[in-house]
């Protein structure tokens, strides 16, 4: 499968991402935030970072970039758009994400391990992680405090698209394991038609054993299987 | 001509730093804070001779797309 990441002025996971993506098997390119075409990607990442300079706010500039003409259309189409930590900021600025993500409860920069817990396997993002497993990933933010109004919310619940939400080791949705305030410990969430997520956590940080974890794996995976999926359905 | 924007979070949100500030306000000594809210101030110099009312209409729509994010904040928009 080939993957587009993006690459915007002061973006510094996007490397990892291409990483992450090529230590699964596939492929990966970079894609500067001034191409106006995604190429033959398949699914495209944004990536974390501080685009801009996370001027005026995180993701508000980097919404306006040619490239995210793309990323709209692409998305429109159906295609897997993964926002990952400022990627997900940029998402829900440029509104394909609902909600927005504001400073942290505790004004501090959290930099450590915490515990998702899949609210649905229903999602392509979530479908290859097992019930009862709780992913340890990796997070590193000044501003993830997942917020979105009441009607917002309801409609989330509702509509299943809350995908992630931090929890404890034993997967209960404390709010000590929440790192940043975010409502509902909501750590990701995905569109309606639930072909776009975004998620504070790094799951391209977790791929390989040394690095700690490899729980970041089962979402690039569910992508994996979507898109093979898909491209059998097509071949058939 | 100049026009001031300030952007606030809304009443809604939490907010951290305005919480902050009112703490340290009180252990500095001022009593009688009831609320501290900590937004952004932008000023934007027009070129001489704009339309006033045009740029109004054009920052207005600058102040909704971009200068402030409706789903956590709101703004004030003054034009001299």
């Amino acid at each position: 499968m080939n993957f587009a990441v993006l690459q915007f002025p002061a973006s510094n996971c996007d490397q990892d991402a291409v990483h992450a993506v090529q230590v699964l098997g596939h492929r990966a390119r970079l894609v500067w935030h001034k191409e106006h075409s995604l190429g033959d990607a398949q699914a495209v990442i944004v990536p974390g970072g501080f685009s801009y300079g996370d001027y005026l706010r995180c993701g508000a500039i980097a919404r306006f970039s040619p490239v995210m003409q793309a990323v709209k259309q692409f998305a429109d189409n159906g295609g897997l758009v993964l926002g990952i930590c400022n990627g997900f900021q940029v998402l829900t600025e440029a509104g394909l994400l609902p909600g927005a993500l504001v400073r942290n409860r505790d004004l501090q920069f959290h930099c450590e391990y915490v515990f998702l817990k899949a609210a649905t396997a229903q999602s392509p993002f979530t479908s290859q992680i097992p019930a009862e497993k709780w992913l340890r990933l990796p997070i590193a933010h000044g501003e993830g405090c997942y917020y979105a109004d009441e009607t917002t919310l309801a409609r989330l619940q509702a509509n299943q698209q809350i995908l992630w939400q931090y929890c404890d080791q034993q997967g209960n949705l404390t709010d000590r394991a929440n790192p940043n305030g975010s409502l509902l410990n909501i750590a990701g969430v995905c569109n309606e038609r639930r072909n776009v997520a975004g998620l504070m956590p790094h799951p391209e940080r977790a791929c390989e054993r040394i690095l700690g974890s490899e729980d970041g794996r089962l979402i690039f995976e569910g992508m994996i299987a979507a898109l093979e999926g898909a491209s059998r359905a097509q071949a058939a | 001509m100049k026009a001031r924007i300030i952007v606030t979070p809304k009443k809604a949100v939490v907010d951290p730093q305005g919480k902050t500030v009112q703490n340290a306000l009180a252990q500095m000594g001022y009593h009688g804070v009831a609320a501290v809210h900590v937004g952004k101030y932008i000023e934007i110099e027009l070129a001489p001779g704009t339309d006033k009312a045009a740029a109004r209409r054009a920052l207005d729509d600058a102040c909704h797309k971009f200068l402030s994010n409706p789903i956590i904040e709101d703004y004030k928009l003054e034009i001299e």
